[in-house]
């Protein structure tokens, strides 16, 4: 299978079941992108595909294959995306372990909605969890990078 | 790394989380004394290395969990030292006794070793000034070291850190150093401290316990036995050794009680990768021995605590006489409330690499609040001396009392020692889900005797759980006088006339620490109860809440009416129970939640001291056409005394309300025949991004107490809060948790 990788070709020779987070995490060394549930219930491991976000851990490798996938480590070059920016400025992490897939959430939302309303974010966040209880400052870095705030 | 975090960031590109290591080995290994000659610099202290080249580091040997000790501990040593805190390195340290206690829990991180802390950058601070005060021939308190620079005011002249390192390495090390007064630190009353690994999380570099790869390395998941205990009567390899990249199916030790921190049992399925695992996993055929728990019904042990609570328990706290109070009694309140188990369900689920060596020897790269007692665990399990174990501690993805226990490390050990090769072991969410270490279901009675006036002369209180003890002892089945501290017997409480309570629960499953622990269910009872007398004496919740706590004043043991309290291991006269302090963050949330306008609001209030801190939380729901109602708003107000980083104190706050409202809406782990009946997600909830209320305002009283504890303290009343503020709203008491399997949602 052929997938592009954070703009970089790569051929991944794996079970094609594979869900694409365990051929990031294990065959590409791609650890950014987290397990959380394994079930698409939390949101830990979202990365775009195509543009869109997808939760990789019910994402099997074969619906990558010839598709452009973009994990935390290629949203950036250098983390200045401004919902990075926006992340640090409000120090929106606390264990951190959620937080790529929840700016990975945040960018899918922001680039087909580039100002969303409360409800908008509600809709776009509400499977992306976070057990140290972010979500009112994941909710104003998302406003915050939109430049509604 | 091109991002700048801040104006004042740490030290760039320090923020990975592991082992950063940045000291030559011969520089590490001298804790309390100087090594003249040696080529790498100093250590004043366990925690503190200077280097000849100037560089500062701190060694961070306390777990990074969320709480954000990370970026605080490291900016308190090197702003008592006078280091610029953006130009020090922080290392992790791995498990050793000689930094000092490294067990993360209890929220204890700050409070306990803060005069440690002072002291380490105050002996490294006079050494270096001592080194220059030399040099320029003039009396070291004439000398100041801030922000990386000696300087000598009267004569003008300056040195920098690095031009001193060779001569204060020969200086001995002072036996009693003098810290700073607070307010001369400039970084720890900067209310806007960075995030050290701010960067790391955001690009997604952070090391957290499955990140780290070693060479040769195979991964394992588990199949554990589905009740605690019980164990595997037979099975069949063949089916999953078939799957491609399956390499070894191991079957796992069998835990037998006490529990402590044994791994769980079961058949281990090793990998080339996870998915393999996996489904190597599932192409297991076990059959199970249940074992003795596979009686446990957590519906049938909810009655079994109901009937314990309505019958006399243990008396650990006595104040006057409530028999004679009831008899006496115009009218009574009484109420009973529940809590099931809890579990902490932290966002990365257990990992840990283990190495065993050709010596005998071992590593591990876990994710571990606890690295001292890991390694301990480690070196008994293998026969071996701790010297011979080296424990690294990853970033934690969460872990609120869950990785306190060692049990997933020692999983990897035992794997890693068959295999000779080292070993991940990887939880799944359901493995998290399913063998936990469960917060201990709970049962209470409270009953209030009012005279005729309506003031409460009479405060019964009844609490039945398992304590934690039984994980470690096996035995154990009531509650002690140290379990009813956190909020039964500390409670502030201007009643004549007061009995508590502990009623049997013996253990059923595996009960350990969850963030607050007891205080959660002490304190949703306690706060849902004080507003239902409000409510019976037809009084503001605010003015019952005040009445009761009565008048400023420190409480002695005579004035609780105990024989001893733990107090959370602080003494009374450092931290006292103050009934002032308490009085103060519920009027002070009252005040930010403007609770006296209460015109077309429906709002919930409760306070509670844990962790000899001080918390005051305000609720705020409204209708809400599609769920009955919703969380509009939240007010909290904490007095952790002296906060070394206010920013993180925000940040705990915002978290522990959210982490509140999870905890009694959607909190509840239920066992049937022994198994937990949840599974992942979609049925162990836990609030989502629409739960919480798009505000929380948070206060964080000054204070120039000693520091308190931060990252447990703020959960316990939000429950109370909640609950409360859903009566205001509905007019239903919900007195047992989950509340929404009473409002359906």
């Amino acid at each position: 299978m052929k997938i592009k990788i954070n703009g970089v070709d790569k051929t991944l020779d794996v079970d094609p079941e594979m869900p694409l987070l365990w051929a990031l995490r294990d065959i590409l060394g791609l650890t950014g992108t987290k397990y959380g549930c394994g079930e698409a219930l939390c949101g830990a491991c979202t990365v775009h595909l195509d543009g869109h976000a997808v939760r990789a851990c019910v994402t099997p490798v074969r619906r990558a294959d010839g598709k452009a996938v973009t994990t935390i480590e290629g949203l950036s070059a250098d983390g200045s995306h401004p919902l990075q920016k926006a992340w640090l400025e409000l120090r929106v992490p606390q264990c951190g372990f959620c937080q790529a897939g929840q700016i990975m959430s945040a960018a899918a939302l922001l680039a087909a909605n580039p100002h969303p309303s409360d409800a908008d974010i509600d809709q776009s966040m509400a499977g992306n969890l976070c057990r140290c209880g972010t979500y009112t400052r994941i909710r104003t870095a998302i406003k915050k990078a939109a430049g509604d705030k | 790394m091109s991002l700048q975090i801040s104006r004042r960031g740490f030290l760039a590109g320090l923020g990975a989380g592991l082992a950063i290591a940045v000291l030559p080995k011969t520089g590490e290994a001298v804790p309390a004394t100087t090594t003249p000659g040696n080529d790498g610099g100093f250590s004043p202290h366990a925690l503190v290395h200077i280097a000849f080249d100037g560089t500062v580091t701190i060694i961070c040997h306390r777990s990074e969990m969320g709480q954000g000790i990370r970026s605080s501990l490291p900016v308190l040593i090197a702003d008592e030292l006078g280091a610029d805190p953006a130009r020090i390195l922080v290392r992790q340290a791995e498990g050793d006794k000689k930094y000092g206690d490294q067990n993360t829990d209890g929220s204890t991180s700050i409070r306990k070793p803060y005069d440690n802390y002072r002291k380490a950058g105050a002996a490294a601070r006079q050494m270096l000034i001592s080194a220059a005060a030399t040099k320029w021939r003039v009396k070291p308190e004439t000398c100041v070291l801030a922000n990386h620079q000696i300087s000598h005011p009267p004569t003008k002249r300056t040195l920098e850190i690095k031009d001193v390192v060779q001569a204060a390495a020969k200086l001995p090390v002072p036996k009693d150093p003098k810290p700073r007064p607070f307010a001369e630190l400039t970084h720890v009353n900067d209310p806007d401290l960075p995030l050290l690994d701010g960067v790391a999380y955001v690009t997604g570099t952070a090391t957290f316990g499955a990140d780290v790869t070693l060479p040769g390395m195979v991964i394992a998941v588990i199949a554990r036995p589905p009740v605690v205990g019980g164990k595997v009567a037979k099975y069949d390899k063949r089916k999953a050794l078939a799957v491609k990249g399956v390499k070894d199916v191991i079957e796992m030790p069998v835990a037998t009680k006490p529990w402590v921190f044994q791994p769980w049992g079961g058949i281990a399925v090793v990998a080339d990768s996870t998915w393999a695992a996996l489904a190597g996993r599932a192409a297991l055929d076990i059959t199970w021995d249940h074992g003795e728990h596979a009686d446990y019904n957590s519906q049938a042990f909810r009655e079994e605590l109901l009937a314990s609570v309505r019958a006399p328990g243990t008396a650990h706290r006595n104040v006057g006489n409530i028999d004679t109070a009831f008899a006496s009694a115009a009218k009574t309140v009484e109420a009973e409330y529940v809590v099931p188990h809890l579990s902490h369900l932290q966002m990365e689920p257990l990992a840990a690499l283990a190495r065993v060596n050709p010596d005998g020897s071992a590593e591990t790269w876990a994710p571990t609040q606890n690295p001292q007692a890991n390694r301990s665990a480690v070196a008994s399990f293998l026969g071996i001396s701790e010297d011979k174990v080296k424990c690294n501690v990853t970033l934690l993805g969460g872990a609120f009392g869950r990785k306190s226990k060692s049990d997933f490390v020692i999983e990897a050990v035992y794997l890693a020692k068959q295999l000779k090769v080292p070993v991940r072991v990887q939880w799944t969410r359901e493995d998290d889900v399913k063998h936990g270490y469960y917060n201990a279901v709970n049962a209470q009675r409270l009953r209030a005797a009012l005279d005729a006036k309506g003031t409460v002369i009479g405060w019964h209180h009844r609490t039945a759980f398992t304590p934690i003890a039984a994980t470690f002892t096996g035995i154990t089945d009531t509650p002690t006088e140290g379990d009813l501290q956190q909020g039964v017997t500390d409670l502030a409480l201007a009643v004549p006339n007061i009995r508590a309570e502990g009623c049997k629960a013996p253990a059923k499953t595996r009960v350990g620490w969850f963030r607050s622990v007891y205080n959660i269910f002490h304190s949703f009872a306690v706060g849902s109860f004080i507003d239902e007398i409000a409510h019976a004496r037809g009084q503001d919740p605010l003015a019952t809440w005040l009445e009761l706590i009565g008048p400023d004043r420190k409480m002695s043991l005579a004035d609780l009416g105990v024989a001893k309290l733990p107090n959370y291991g602080e003494s009374l006269d450092k931290h006292p129970v103050d009934a002032g302090r308490l009085r103060n963050v519920l009027t002070k949330v009252a005040e930010m939640a403007n609770w006296k306008q209460k015109q077309g609001r429906f709002l919930g209030l409760a306070a509670h001291r844990s962790f000899v801190a001080y918390t005051g939380v305000v609720i705020a729901v409204e209708p809400d056409p599609q769920r009955m109602f919703r969380i509009s708003e939240a007010w909290i107000a904490m007095d952790a005394g002296t906060v070394v980083n206010q920013e993180r104190v925000h940040s705990q706050m915002e978290g522990a309300v959210v982490m509140g409202i999870s905890n009694v809406l959607y909190g509840g782990i239920t066992m049937k025949h022994g198994m937990v009946e949840q599974s992942n997600f979609r049925d162990a909830r836990v609030a989502r991004m629409r739960d919480v209320p798009h505000v929380i305002h948070t206060h964080v009283v000054p204070s120039t107490a000693p520091p308190s504890g931060v990252g447990e303290p703020g959960t316990p009343p939000v429950g109370a809060a909640l609950a409360n503020a859903i009566f205001a709203l509905t007019g239903k008491r919900l007195r047992e948790v989950p509340l929404a399997k009473a409002l359906k949602i």
